[in-house]
């Protein structure tokens, strides 16, 4: 066996979609604003209290760091190059308590329509192709992966990926 | 007097339920090269727990996604990835 030290492992230079700090709206905002944008989208998903009629208490965020970052940095990417905007993105990690912001997305331009159309793709793309997990804790003290039940059924491919609908929709 | 195979060596991460299943995060394994993907998976299902693992999880080979067949080079880094679960 070789030694591990053998392998330099991808870190990520410095984050800058994911955190584990509390999400800075205002700074996201004032990361977009422009004289040239009359228009500025936002969406924040945020932790639920209830699942399939279950009460949640927390939820544990966890990410592959440096892919969860790429995948960000393309997703940003495309949206930018699709529509005239510019994309702010913020998704946590570490452990969140009800209420607590999980993922915001801010998108500005110049007019409602790319603003709500550009904002609406960054989230759906977030949710389909970044791999980040979550842990749900209910108050009954069981604790489950989302999505891990439907593993056994996987065909692999983000594409065909059954995403699930807990958390911050 | 046979030739001794060459080995490749890839460094794999599980995470998540993944981690959970297998009881490690990250591990090693020299795989007789030439290398796919798919025999990774093989070999790790051969751990105990990664009997559970699914037939095609979704694998990502130095942070993009990657189909079974891909070949792996030494000192790649594999990730399996359960269904993801983010926002």
């Amino acid at each position: 066996m070789t030694s591990l030290r053998s392998f330099r492992p991808f870190r990520v230079a410095e984050p800058v979609y994911l955190t584990a700090d509390v999400i800075d709206l205002g700074a996201l905002l004032a990361q977009v604003q422009s004289p040239r944008y009359g228009g500025i989208a936002s969406f924040l998903g945020s932790v639920r209290d209830h699942q399939d009629g279950r009460s949640v208490l927390r939820l544990e965020y966890s990410a592959y760091d440096p892919m969860a970052e790429a995948e960000c940095g393309r997703i940003v990417r495309e949206a930018q190059s699709q529509w005239d905007c510019v994309i702010a993105l913020k998704h946590r990690t570490g452990t969140l308590q009800i209420g607590d912001v999980a993922v915001a997305i801010v998108a500005a331009s110049a007019h409602r329509d790319e603003a709500f159309a550009a904002c609406r793709y960054v989230i759906e793309e977030v949710k389909r192709r970044v791999p980040i997990w979550k842990r749900e804790v209910f108050v009954d003290g069981t604790v489950e992966w989302v999505g891990a039940g439907t593993a056994g059924q996987q065909s692999g491919g983000a594409v065909e990926q059954a995403i699930s609908e807990h958390g911050a929709d | 007097m046979t030739a001794v195979a060459s080995t490749v060596t890839v460094r794999v991460l599980l995470f998540a339920s993944y981690a959970e299943l297998l009881g490690s995060d990250a591990l090693e394994l020299v795989l007789e090269s030439p290398a796919r993907v798919s025999d990774a998976l093989a070999r790790l299902r051969a751990f105990p727990g990664g009997a559970r693992l699914p037939a095609k999880p979704l694998c990502a080979l130095n942070l993009t996604q990657v189909e079974p067949d891909t070949l792996l080079g030494a000192g790649d880094e594999l990730a399996i990835l359960p269904p993801l679960s983010g926002g």
